[in-house]
């Protein structure tokens, strides 16, 4: 397989598991702090709330599209390449997307943060 | 941040790299994953390092999704992110596997980056449904009392 339809797949692999990490931050967000819901109105009302949340689902499902496409993406390239590549730029994805979607105070100190785990997580392939 | 939420990123942390371990040493025994073999996957399931690795990663999600209700993404991504250290200090003392320099300085960059977020807050203010309450109607000891008073924060 080319390094084209590699790259493509990684991209893939980023897109799908950005989308599903927000989603999935969003409805947690509008859900309000678990630990409270679960004082106030018991386990079942946590459950059928996340459940319930129409953004939660389908960012299960991209999240489910994403593995799926590291799955394939493997099988196409090297897992020294393709493993910490996702990773690394899902996470440096997220950061930009937070930041712009979900109105997150991504400051000077939280791209270092993301940069710095970004290579790390690079490194920890080799 | 209170006790509760750092046991409930210690949670995250755990169950993550604990999860992944207890599978990869499952699949060992497996074996490799083949076309061949691809329709007797399940029987991968009765082994118990599998079953744990999977009840585990349950107990991430879970857990992970509890941090999301009350921090940022970009504050419980790095600083869950320490699950990566605790694999590879698993992957050295439990799976016996080797750890090159390069390792060791891909950890240390994450810790310098677990440092960054570390030292500041863990939620934009107003991001939250309870701190978006806090915010309008100060302190609440339930989200049920602001929820049900049928006013819109």
């Amino acid at each position: 397989m080319n390094h084209l339809a590699v790259w493509g797949g990684i991209a893939a692999v980023v897109i799908a598991s950005t989308v599903g990490d927000i989603l999935q931050s969003r409805a947690m967000k509008e859900i309000g702090d678990l630990g409270l819901v679960r004082k106030s109105e018991g386990l079942g009302a946590v459950i059928r709330r996340v459940t319930t949340n129409t953004r939660f689902m389908i960012g299960l499902a991209f999240m489910a599209v994403g593995f799926f496409c590291l799955l394939v993406t493997l099988s196409w390239g090297d897992v020294s390449i393709v493993g910490p590549a996702s990773a690394s730029l899902t996470f440096l994805a997220n950061a930009l997307v937070a930041h712009i979607y979900l109105k997150e105070n991504v400051d000077r100190r939280r791209w270092m943060a993301a940069l710095c785990i970004a290579g790390g997580v690079a490194l920890l392939a080799q | 941040m209170t006790i509760r939420k750092y046991l409930v990123l210690l949670v995250v942390i755990v169950c993550a790299a604990c999860g992944d371990v207890s599978l990869a040493r499952g699949m060992k025994a497996f074996g490799a994953v083949t076309l061949a073999n691809l329709p007797t996957l399940y029987t991968a399931l009765l082994n118990p390092w599998v079953g744990l690795g999977i009840l585990l990663l349950i107990g991430f999600f879970v857990s992970y999704l509890s941090a999301l209700s009350w921090a940022d993404l970009t504050y419980v991504l790095p600083a869950t992110s320490l699950s990566y250290i605790l694999m590879v200090l698993l992957a050295k003392f439990f799976l016996h596997e080797h750890v090159t320099v390069w390792r060791w300085l891909g950890v240390a960059l994450i810790v310098t980056g677990v440092g960054f977020v570390a030292s500041g807050p863990e939620a934009t203010p107003g991001a939250h449904r309870h701190n978006r309450i806090e915010t309008v109607y100060g302190p609440v000891g339930a989200l049920g009392e602001a929820a049900d008073s049928g006013v819109e924060p």
